[in-house]
């Protein structure tokens, strides 16, 4: 059986950031479109601690920054997810098409 | 200091009245710009006669010569160490003499029009434009230069276009103003071609450089301008016949008159300022200036001679036919310029032989004054009858005395009758014309009669004829500042012939004796009295008598009244030939090709912004998109130079 080595997990979390992004450039609701945000913000942590864990085996900086890559994430989920509230109540909408104000 | 300095003012003080007038004459000078425009111009009237007297009484002589001084000189445009355009101001007998002409009509014409042009509307403006014109005249005179006495000329040309045009809710006076500015014009075109021609040929646009070199018969520039030829005339006729149709154009000169009638559109102190005494006497001015070089030329002379001739004759046949008092005016004016331009024409430079060049000059003189002095007239009847025909008046001579008796005697004058001060010039000219060409004699003595027939047949049509007048007069005669200047240039109409102009204004600065030849003024008088004699016997009272001679004469009449239908040759001209053939193709070219090419451009880039506007969808995960791309592109390209 094969050893799973770095490249491997640098793959997924690619894979999961180009995902995050095709849902970044092509959800329509306003919430999927955060949770594909999420999504890339997780990718990252992935390649932080897979590259902590091959590279530097004795130290914790890559997971110590995951941990606040997650807790800035939650913050900027909060903050997201109030201007979407505040777009909801200008539009009575929450598709991101609709909030085409800057439209030529 | 320059013991002439003061003389810069002499156009400057109107300039000066035009631009405070023009600027502020609307909101604040109501009715005072009258007063403001008259004051400054008396003042310059009094500093035209101070420089004479000093001219003429002391100071312009230099051993029993007049000379032409240059007061100002002041170095403008230099092109090329020889050919620049200088601003200066020059002195000699005859700039003198039309200063104090121009600033003195100018004058009466501003009292006068203090009383006609009462209660109109935009009476500042009038003033201001009066102020411009007179501006533009005296330093049309007084140029040193060449080229100045061009720009002065546009400016004069300038002025009559805006007086012409003055009441311009009236079409005809605009389409007035506007031949007369087109025609003039085009006359300009050769005046130009003239001035490039012989400013090339000696080299210098001044007046005293460009005339010493082209009249000594060994300088080399002399020698280059009359041996360079073009279709078998020397370049030197070509130069001074060119400038000759400038000076034609201006002065309403067969074939370029036609714009002279139609400007009696103006209000009628503007024909007696601008349309008889001033304005259209720059052509005879100009030939006047440069008359050493047309003595040099006989070719050029002889145009000048017989297109004055002609001119004179062809306006005194059409001016008996007419009926409107001012074209009838407007015609005689012709033919007075026409005289002083043959006048020009038969004479030579020096002594004796220069008797036509200050004949000329004295007739521009006692004109000035008999011609302003009709058309003033002119203007207080219109202003009592309300209308310019001249068989809608008569009997008038009950009810304006002062027009009357001032009528009388400018219609004496001009038809040459003695002691008036017309006799003394006509003289002098036919005295000149007898010397050199008879048959140029005979015209001139055949024009006088004319004359005599034709200013007699309006007095008595104005002030006999019915014996009692046929409207009800609801004012007076005219007020007092329009009967002031009416007695004033009778009284030089009367006694303007012995002022002494032959010891003054000669070709050469030389005085000249004219002694009176009794023998030989007695035919024109003769012909004068019968021309007086046979219009008191067809007008005096009313009768069928001219009717009946109309009838007769048939087409020959018919032709005269129509002004020999010139008029509409030239229109056929410009509607027909150059409309049809020139304006509108080139007006095609202009719609369709030179706008059409902007259209197009514009066109292109709309089509091209309508494609590249959907990028600005508004949507913003497009907006991602193309950031994201834009990072890609970059990280594609740094990595391709990092790798090189």
């Amino acid at each position: 059986m094969h050893e799973i080595t770095l490249t491997h997990i640098l793959f997924v979390s690619t894979a999961l950031f180009f995902i995050g992004m095709y849902g970044l450039f092509t959800r329509r609701n306003m919430i999927t479109l955060l949770m594909a945000v999420e999504l890339i913000l997780n990718s990252v942590n992935i390649n932080f601690v897979a590259f902590n864990k091959y590279l530097y085996p004795g130290k914790l900086d890559g997971v110590f920054f995951a941990i606040f890559i997650i807790t800035i994430a939650a913050a900027e989920a909060a903050v997201a997810i109030a201007i979407i509230i505040n777009l909801y109540r200008s539009h009575h909408s929450i598709d991101v098409e609709d909030a085409s104000e800057m439209k030529y | 200091m320059n013991p002439y300095a003061y003389i810069i003012l002499i156009p400057l003080l109107p300039l000066l009245i035009f631009v405070l007038l023009g600027l502020f004459g609307r909101r604040y000078f109501k009715t005072s710009s009258g007063r403001i425009g008259t004051i400054s111009l008396a003042i310059t009237a009094i500093l035209s006669f101070y420089t004479a007297y000093q001219y003429f009484f002391v100071s312009g002589k230099t051993e029993g010569v007049y000379q032409k001084i240059i007061a100002l000189k002041y170095t403008w445009l230099p092109f090329s160490p020889n050919i620049s355009i200088d601003m200066g101001i020059i002195l000699d007998p005859i700039s003198v003499m039309m200063i104090v002409i121009v600033s003195f009509v100018s004058l009466m014409v501003h009292v006068f029009s203090l009383g006609y042009m009462k209660g109109e509307e935009r009476f500042a403006t009038y003033f201001a434009f009066l102020s411009l014109f007179t501006f533009s005249m005296l330093g049309l005179v007084l140029s040193s230069n060449i080229f100045q006495i061009y720009i002065f000329w546009e400016l004069v040309g300038l002025s009559s276009f805006l007086l012409i045009g003055f009441y311009f809710e009236k079409p005809s006076a605009v389409a007035a103003s506007k031949k007369a500015f087109i025609v003039t014009r085009f006359a300009d075109l050769g005046f130009l071609i003239g001035i490039l021609i012989l400013a090339y040929y000696s080299g210098t646009l001044d007046f005293g450089i460009l005339i010493s070199r082209l009249t000594s018969l060994h300088s080399p520039e002399f020698l280059a301008v009359t041996s360079a030829s073009f279709l078998g005339a020397s370049m030197l006729t070509w130069g001074l016949v060119l400038i000759f149709i400038g000076g034609a154009g201006k002065s309403a000169m067969f074939p370029l008159h036609v714009w002279l009638p139609d400007a009696m559109e103006g209000p009628t102190p503007v024909s007696a300022l601008i349309h008889a005494a001033t304005m259209v006497v720059a052509g005879v001015f100009l030939v006047a200036r440069l008359f050493p070089v047309f003595c040099f030329d006989p070719s050029a002379l002889h145009v000048v001679r017989y297109t004055g001739a002609f001119s004179a004759l062809i306006a005194a046949v059409i001016a008996c036919t007419q009926t409107d008092i001012k074209r009838i005016l407007a015609f005689s004016t012709m033919s007075q310029i026409g005289f002083m331009m043959f006048a020009l024409g038969v004479s030579q430079y020096g002594g004796e032989q220069g008797l036509g060049y200050m004949a000329s000059m004295f007739h521009l003189f006692t004109h000035a004054f008999f011609k302003s002095l009709l058309f003033l007239c002119a203007g207080a009847v219109i202003h009592l009858v309300h209308s310019n025909n001249m068989q809608d008046m008569g009997g008038l001579r009950k009810i304006m005395p002062v027009t009357h008796i001032s009528f009388l005697i400018a219609c004496l004058a001009i038809s040459g009758i003695p002691p008036f001060s017309g006799f003394f010039s006509k003289e002098d000219i036919l005295l000149a014309a007898y010397h050199t060409n008879k048959m140029v004699y005979g015209i001139g003595l055949c024009t006088s009669a004319l004359t005599a027939f034709y200013m007699f047949r309006l007095y008595y049509s104005i002030f006999w004829s019915k014996t009692s007048p046929s409207f009800e007069a609801h004012h007076g005669e005219a007020t007092l500042s329009m009967k002031i200047p009416m007695i004033v240039l009778a009284v030089c109409s009367l006694f303007g012939g012995f002022v002494p102009i032959a010891a003054w204004v000669t070709s050469d600065g030389l005085p000249l004796k004219t002694p009176i030849d009794m023998g030989f003024s007695f035919l024109p008088v003769l012909l004068a009295a019968a021309g007086i004699t046979l219009a008191t016997y067809l007008y005096k009272s009313e009768n069928d008598r001219p009717r009946k001679i109309a009838s007769s004469l048939g087409s020959f009449y018919k032709l005269a009244y129509h002004k020999f239908y010139i008029d509409e040759v030239y229109l056929f001209i410009t509607k027909k030939i150059i409309f049809n053939l020139i304006a509108a193709p080139a007006a095609w070219i202009d719609k369709h090709i030179v706008d059409g090419f902007m259209n197009g451009l514009a066109w292109v880039t709309e089509k091209i912004s309508y494609g590249i506007k959907g990028l600005q969808s508004g949507k913003l995960q497009n907006y991602a998109l193309y950031f994201f791309c834009g990072i890609i592109g970059l990280a594609v390209l740094f990595i391709y130079i990092t790798h090189n």
